[in-house]
């Protein structure tokens, strides 16, 4: 069925194995959001050694989607350089709004692109985007802290 | 059951529609908005096609026609809560109600009954709507006066231990909700209503979960403000109800000032019309009052007891179901005493949003999130709930797909 678009193993993988979900002590930046529609919070710490990240770590509550969707991100950046990163937000980006008519590019995304059937439901695609944004968020805080 | 829900169900195109690719329309998301019956459809669609003109306005016919509608309707809404005609004011909604009262306290100068100062008392409990909480908020940073509120027990009631102390010569209003939007708890108003008026303090009551499923006389609730929602009465979107007791509205000042609210008017000032004149300022939303008097009419053919009966009924059948679904825990009180037909649940570790989501690949219609009543939410220790509403269109056909669906979620995300 259709829901299965939407349900992929790997999402529920994540759900039930959530990677990186527990704050570090030390990082560049820390940042709280909420999705204020459905109560999910995340909070999100973010490492960085000059312009690569080493590491992002992460706590909150919310649905599988939310919690599968940040999970995936902390395995997919990490390691990154910070323009990398952006190049692969953006891409996460266009795919959450392009409604199912986009697979999404493995190469680039990986396990992100199980997260292409969210696409057809537009009222879950701020679940899936809230790691996102609280990334971006403190990528631009631990910049400006690093001057 | 003393009510055919099955044939009412008939009245509302909707329900016939299917949902993702042919499943039939389990709609149980009445607490959030109700579904229309043909004749209110009919209702505010004639109004547009014979009648549309300004009310109060114009000296032509159709003006008259208009006024008549509208008019009209704002006697059946006085019908319908046993209250005087002139008590009864539409605003766009009942959350535009509430602050209506709230904005219109904060007007009101020194000596006025409904000023507020530093040192004055709001009290509100932790059960309460967002629409009924935040205009409070606001009302006392406005004008330095404390907010307090009644905190809500584990079996989901207000704690009115301390009531003496809450409701103190110092409080000016108690705001409090009739019937819980996430428990379904229907609060005794008795005791809060006495204290209040025993210290000159005015009650706010939102009856937005109360109105639509029950007979509501203003006058025997001995309260001093009443707000409702047209579109979760089977009425249209666009339209809401504030009752207020006749002495009271002639002294609160009026909240939005412009045309139709006036008496007089020069360039260097105005004063107000009588009420419910003076709290309707612009050209209101006339066909969506016409719409909630056929809505009201129509609820009342049918009889608000009979609804009443069917929903309690409905709910006992739902909380049996529910209770015998491993890890499900319902949020709220676990009888059919004094509480309505909105169930909140949890269930295990699936997420509401994601059980709501498995609901909806069969055709089930729920509610998901904190309600807006997030404070409840977070004091009752859960982030979200998945919420079912009952109304009188609703049968026991439509629990057993809820419980099946639900059932079906744990297999699903249990994979």
């Amino acid at each position: 069925m259709q829901l299965d678009n939407l349900y992929q193993e790997v999402i529920l993988d994540h759900y039930k194995n959530p990677q990186h979900k527990k704050l570090s002590s030390v990082y560049d930046a820390q940042v709280h959001h909420i999705n204020p529609s459905c109560g999910d919070e995340i909070t999100l710490n973010l490492t960085l050694k000059g312009n690569t990240i080493t590491d992002i770590s992460w706590d909150g509550v919310g649905c599988s989607i939310s919690q599968a969707s940040v999970s995936i991100l902390t395995d997919l950046l990490i390691g990154k350089s910070l323009e990398q990163a952006q190049v692969i937000s953006d891409a996460f980006m266009h795919l959450m709004q392009s409604k199912g008519t986009e697979k999404g590019d493995e190469d680039l995304l990986e396990d992100a692109v199980a997260l292409a059937g969210v696409s057809q439901y537009p009222a879950r695609i701020k679940c899936a985007l809230l790691g996102w944004m609280a990334f971006k968020d403190a990528s631009v805080q631990a910049l400006a802290k690093h001057g | 059951m003393t009510l055919d829900a099955r044939s009412i169900a008939q009245d509302f195109p909707i329900l016939s529609r299917t949902i993702r690719d042919g499943k039939r329309l389990v709609y149980l998301d009445s607490g959030a908005t109700s579904q229309k019956p043909d004749c209110v459809i009919d209702a505010e669609l004639d109004f547009y096609r014979l009648h549309n003109a300004a009310v109060h306005r114009g000296a032509h016919q159709l003006a008259e026609e208009a006024t008549d509608a509208y008019e009209g309707a704002r006697e059946i809404v006085a019908k319908f809560l046993s209250a005087s005609v002139d008590e009864v004011i539409f605003t766009k909604s009942a959350t535009e109600s509430l602050n209506l009262v709230a904005y219109a306290m904060g007007n009101a100068e020194p000596g006025n009954h409904f000023h507020l100062q530093a040192g004055d008392s709001i009290v509100v409990t932790e059960m309460e709507h967002h629409a009924n909480l935040i205009p409070w908020q606001q009302l006392a940073a406005r004008t330095g006066a404390t907010l307090s509120w009644f905190s809500v027990t584990d079996d989901g009631r207000l704690d009115l231990s301390d009531i003496n102390t809450f409701i103190n010569e110092k409080t000016k209003v108690v705001a409090l909700t009739h019937q819980s939007n996430v428990l379904g708890t229907i609060n005794p108003l008795g005791a809060i209503t006495q204290r209040a008026h025993e210290v000159g303090a005015v009650v706010v009551l939102d009856a937005c979960q109360s109105v639509p499923h029950m007979k509501i006389d203003v006058k025997t609730l001995e309260i001093d403000f009443l707000a409702f929602s047209g579109h979760k009465t089977v009425g249209p979107t666009g339209v809401g109800i504030l009752w207020g007791r006749a002495e009271l509205l002639a002294q609160l000042p009026p909240f939005l000032t412009g045309g139709s609210m006036i008496e007089n008017v020069t360039m260097e000032s105005a004063t107000w019309a009588a009420a419910p004149r003076k709290f309707e300022a612009g050209v209101p939303n006339m066909a969506q009052a016409v719409g909630l008097g056929a809505a009201l009419t129509y609820l009342t053919k049918i009889g608000m007891e009979n609804i009443w009966h069917h929903e309690v009924e409905l709910t006992q059948y739902l909380l049996d179901g529910l209770s015998e679904i491993e890890d499900l825990r319902i949020i709220g009180p676990s009888t059919t005493e004094l509480r309505g037909g909105t169930v909140s649940f949890t269930l295990g570790d699936i997420h509401p949003h994601d059980l709501g989501q498995y609901l909806d690949s069969q055709g089930i219609a729920v509610r998901t999130g904190h309600h807006c009543a997030w404070p409840l939410t977070r004091k009752l220790g859960v982030p979200a709930t998945t919420r079912a509403s009952i109304y009188l269109y609703n049968t026991t056909d439509d629990l057993d797909a809820l419980i099946s669906g639900v059932k079906g979620a744990q297999k699903y995300f249990g994979r």
